[in-house]
């Protein structure tokens, strides 16, 4: 056997092997999405989530905002797992839930998705986005994925935020060795032989100070708070980062941009835009390990306030500090980031006690609908000032997470039969790709686009899944409801996690009326057509 | 009108020759007063184009093996060139047909950027702006659409036909100005046929309106602003509308289609005609495959075997449904390449001075602009930026490129193009 068969049959196996591990990401331990959730203990959890509410009720009152009504558990319910799985509730869990007390729903829902593995996935691969972006680049897809599955790992363990931030920043060695050393690596220009400290300056400024310093990369803008000596100072921090064979490290060096005024090459010291107290000394650890620790000291709050500040996003679809990344010189805090941001910082930067309490807030509970007899000439101050829940774009995979589980009727996971997660990797990324991907500025606030409905409409995601097969959530309705009610009843509940409206009950069974067979079949794979292609379905509310 | 010797980039065929001749080197006018007058007068009466077909060479095509070729020279590499309808200006080795359409094309040939990467090149090359990560700049094309108005077009716009990795994007305009995607024009155009028609799709339209309905209650304004219902309009308006048959080429002569090229290139570029004729602002046809670390020439001469005649096809068939003059047709890719040769026989990535061609859209043929060092080492003398390109293109779609759209995040306002016209091309 020559050495070419051995090199094919290592590609062949290495193909696999990147696929297997693509398919079941390399577990921590598995046994912890076995264990069933528990109610947590509140340690101070309910006083934090009373001053907050008390926060939003005193603002509404002095913008004289009568705020929606509560919304009912199920659509609750379904916010939860589209924030925190990238999907939403299975029939399977909404069946389930339905046995516990009414009042525990919610509660346990958020308990089990929290210590799941699919919430550490898909959290980690929002995170991802921001720490090494989206562009593809040199960031070849398998680093990518070692990263994400490292980042899964550390969520998966609640491993406190501050420490994953002190890794990205500082990690050395290799990346598939240290994983968080990617964070570094993306940056590598194989022309220069170099990473880039701007670039890095820049992706530490946004995730983890919450400020746009990279604006001033070129020059000082009249009026905004940063300048270029900022960025500059911030950017020699990695001036000393080095790739080489065993990895990253720090090495004798310096960052020497070139000025723009004179052509020449300027040597800048590091230097922190603010708080400079906080800096360690030189001479206690290199210079990277330096800046991580000036990030992540109790002292400075820019890290809890923008942690805090997207995370509220990822659950509520908008940030509560526009733009997401620009906390830090917002005129006025809102009182609730304050008020996150210093229970983060107190109970040791603990990422899911933060999703508790945004999560058990009133404003992540109300309805996104006005309520009755209210102005609709105030509707977007009322969804700015949060006094209704605000209705935003869904992304793309969320959507088709949406579409898999609704064709589906038990949850779709990790654990799910092979063939199922295979159609949900593959499809996925096609799909994601002629849905349209939003990039970085995920946030903006978007509205649908012809593509997306054509997909929707015609595309083969919604025409496999909504077409009167055996295996089809559409077909096992009609097959196995007792009655028409029924039938209409579980495809609402299946699709968009909700019963219908009495008018919609009844328009649905006159359709479904007296059909049998494949004609009842295909009734149905209409009605669920209808729901996948609805607003509801598409937007999160 | 501005002088056309104002413009410091203007180097007409021969203009060297003639300053040694003559040795008048400033004041010099190419027109007399009289033709100046007439210049103009036509400049003022001509209707400005009405849209684009970007044919995109994406890699980065080398500029000696396309259109500035060095013959003779030693960064030429042995690769050759040939001459061309306007004396004394040559295009690469084969592009037989385009030499004969020079009249009608003008060469940038001093094009220079900071972007060597493949992603943040595309993203100049189509946007005019580096990427910034505080503003997602809209493409060309986009600002185009949202530029111009609709008419009665009831298809996309913007399409980019065989896109490659980065489509054109709509950026700060919104998702709704991103290019459409559309294949080989010989297969089906993707999701554009009902999965049910006839009486079960409407069925499907009356069960959605069902639930729209209760959506909508309580949700009046917020449920407008997410233009779900108006892009199902819209899209279902597109599956049915006959102008979708502009991207059937199979509707023109077989004859026509051969001259193009029997291939997917080929077939795009003649649809991107098709396209602009019922009123789409902007196509983006790509040929994949330029980026030649490795075997630059014969790379080079297999792309153009499918450039050179499905890009003087298009430029003649505009011509001959006088169409020329309404559309603009620019051809590139996101950077050049090295001057030297490496070790594999390939050039790497060169924005250091490369070209790009235009033709159409009454911009002026023949003209050369800007020249890259013979020698390959000193960086051009008279650079341009493809903003400048841009505010060419724009002022040329009868738009002023000074015009800010106001950035939705930062409120910061951003001009169309931050180039200036090369007045050069709009004489």
């Amino acid at each position: 056997m020559g050495t070419r068969d051995l090199l094919f049959i290592g590609l062949i196996l290495g193909g696999a092997a990147g696929l297997g591990a693509s398919l079941y990401p390399p577990r921590l331990d598995a046994r912890r999405e076995e264990r069933k959730p528990q109610l947590k203990r509140d340690d101070g959890l309910s006083k934090t989530v009373a001053g907050l509410d008390r926060s939003f009720r005193e603002r509404w009152k002095a913008e004289g905002l009568e705020p929606a009504t509560r919304a009912s558990d199920l659509t609750i319910l379904r916010r939860l797992a589209i924030a925190l799985t990238g999907s939403i509730p299975s029939l399977e869990e909404l069946r389930r839930l339905e046995k516990a007390a009414q009042d525990q729903h919610i509660d346990l829902y958020l308990e089990e998705l929290l210590g799941g593995r699919r919430f550490a996935d898909y959290l980690a691969e929002r995170l991802a986005r921001v720490y090494v972006g989206t562009e593809g680049g040199p960031f070849l897809h398998f680093r990518r994925r070692r990263f994400g599955s490292w980042l899964s790992d550390q969520l998966i363990a609640n491993r406190p935020y501050d420490q994953i931030v002190r890794d990205l920043i500082a990690a050395e060695g290799l990346w598939t060795d240290q994983p968080a050393t990617n964070f570094i690596t993306v940056t590598y220009d194989p022309e220069k032989k170099a990473v880039d400290p701007e670039r890095l300056a820049g992706r530490v400024a946004r995730a983890f100070i919450g400020a746009r310093i990279d604006c001033a990369q070129c020059h000082d803008h009249p009026f905004a708070r940063w300048k270029q000596a900022d960025f500059r100072g911030l950017a020699a921090f990695f001036g000393q980062a080095q790739m080489g064979i065993t990895g990253i490290h720090d090495a004798p060096g310096e960052f020497k941009p070139t000025d723009r005024k004179t052509g020449k090459d300027v040597t800048i010291a590091p230097r922190v835009p603010f708080l400079p107290e906080l800096l360690p000394g030189e001479g206690q650890g290199d210079r990277r390990e330096r800046l991580a620790r000036w990030v992540i000291d109790p002292k400075n709050p820019s890290l809890p306030r923008a942690t805090v500040n997207r995370v509220w996003a990822l659950l509520l679809g908008r940030p509560l500090v526009e733009p997401i990344d620009e906390v830090a010189t917002a005129d006025e805090q809102p009182e609730a980031l304050t008020i996150l941001a210093e229970d983060f910082a107190a109970n040791g930067y603990n990422l899911r006690r933060l999703i508790r309490a945004i999560t058990a807030s009133e404003v992540f509970r109300l309805d996104s609908t006005l309520p009755e007899g209210a102005q609709t000439d105030v509707e977007e101050d009322q969804e700015k000032a949060w006094a209704v829940f605000p209705i935003t774009r869904l992304r793309p995979e969320q959507v088709v997470g949406g579409i898999v589980q609704a064709g589906s009727l038990t949850t779709i996971d990790a654990g799910s039969p092979l063939i199922l997660r295979v159609i949900k990797y593959f499809g996925e990324a096609a799909f994601v790709s002629r849905y349209g991907d939003m990039g970085e500025d995920e946030f903006d606030h978007r509205a649908g686009t012809i593509p997306q409905r054509l997909l929707m409409m015609n595309g083969e995601v919604v025409r496999d899944r909504t077409k009167p097969d055996i295996f089809s959530a559409g077909k096992r309705i009609a097959l196995f409801a007792p009655n028409d009610r029924a039938a209409v009843e579980v495809a609402y509940l299946t699709v968009l996690t909700r019963k219908p409206s009495p008018e919609e009950a009844r328009f649905f069974m006159t359709r479904l009326a007296d059909s049998r067979g494949r004609d009842r079949s295909t009734r149905m794979s209409d009605l669920i057509w209808a729901l996948v292609n609805s607003t509801e379905f598409s937007w999160n509310h | 009108m501005e002088s056309l010797i104002k413009d410091p980039g203007l180097i007409l065929p021969g203009r060297r020759e003639f300053l040694k001749i003559s040795g008048c080197f400033a004041g010099l006018s190419w027109l007399t007063p009289v033709s100046h007058l007439l210049a103009s007068q036509a400049e003022q009466s001509k209707e400005p184009a009405r849209s684009i077909i970007l044919v995109w060479l994406s890699g980065g095509p080398s500029q000696l093996e396309t259109f500035d070729p060095k013959p003779g020279a030693a960064i030429a590499a042995g690769s050759k060139s040939r001459a061309t309808a306007i004396k004394r200006v040559q295009l690469a080795e084969g592009f037989e047909q385009l030499s004969d359409l020079m009249g009608e094309v003008s060469l940038v040939r001093s094009l220079v950027s900071k972007e060597g990467d493949h992603e943040r090149g595309t993203y100049l090359m189509k946007t005019g702006y580096r990427p910034d990560p505080t503003v997602e700049h809209p493409s060309i094309g986009a600002i185009c659409c949202h530029e111009l108005p609709r008419g009665d077009t009831s298809i996309p716009r913007h399409i980019s036909i065989l896109p490659a990795q980065w489509p054109a994007r709509g950026g700060l305009l919104g998702g709704e100005f991103d290019a459409f995607q559309a294949p080989d024009p010989l297969g089906t155009l993707p999701d554009v046929v009902s999965s049910a028609g006839g009486v079960r799709g409407d069925l499907r339209m009356a069960n959605l309106e069902a639930v729209e309905k209760a959506f909508a209650k309580g949700r009046g304004r917020r449920f407008q602003a997410t233009r779900h219902q108006e892009t199902m309009r819209e899209a279902r308006a597109m599956m049915t509308s006959e102008q979708l048959k502009a991207f059937d080429v199979t509707q023109e002569p077989q004859s026509l289609r051969d001259e193009y090229g029997n291939n997917a290139f080929g077939r795009a570029c003649l649809a991107a005609r098709r396209l602009t004729e019922v009123g789409v602002r902007c196509v983006e046809v790509t040929l994949d495959g330029w980026d030649s670390h490795v075997n630059n020439h014969e790379i080079h001469r297999k792309r153009l075997k499918e450039l050179d005649p499905a890009l003087s096809a298009l430029i003649r068939d505009l011509r001959r449904r006088k169409l020329l003059d309404k559309t603009v047709v620019l051809c590139g890719g996101e950077f050049g390449r090295t001057p030297k040769v490496n070790l594999a026989g390939g050039r790497d990535h060169w924005p250091l001075g490369y070209s790009m061609a235009i033709a159409g859209g009454g911009i002026a043929g023949g003209r050369v602009i800007g020249e890259t060092d013979p020698e390959g080492i000193k960086p051009p003398a008279k650079p341009f930026s493809i903003a400048d390109i841009h505010a060419t293109v724009l002022t040329s779609l009868g738009l002023d490129p000074k015009k800010e759209n106001i950035a939705p995040a930062t409120g910061r306002p951003l001009k169309l193009s931050e180039g200036k016209p090369i007045h050069a091309l709009l004489g």
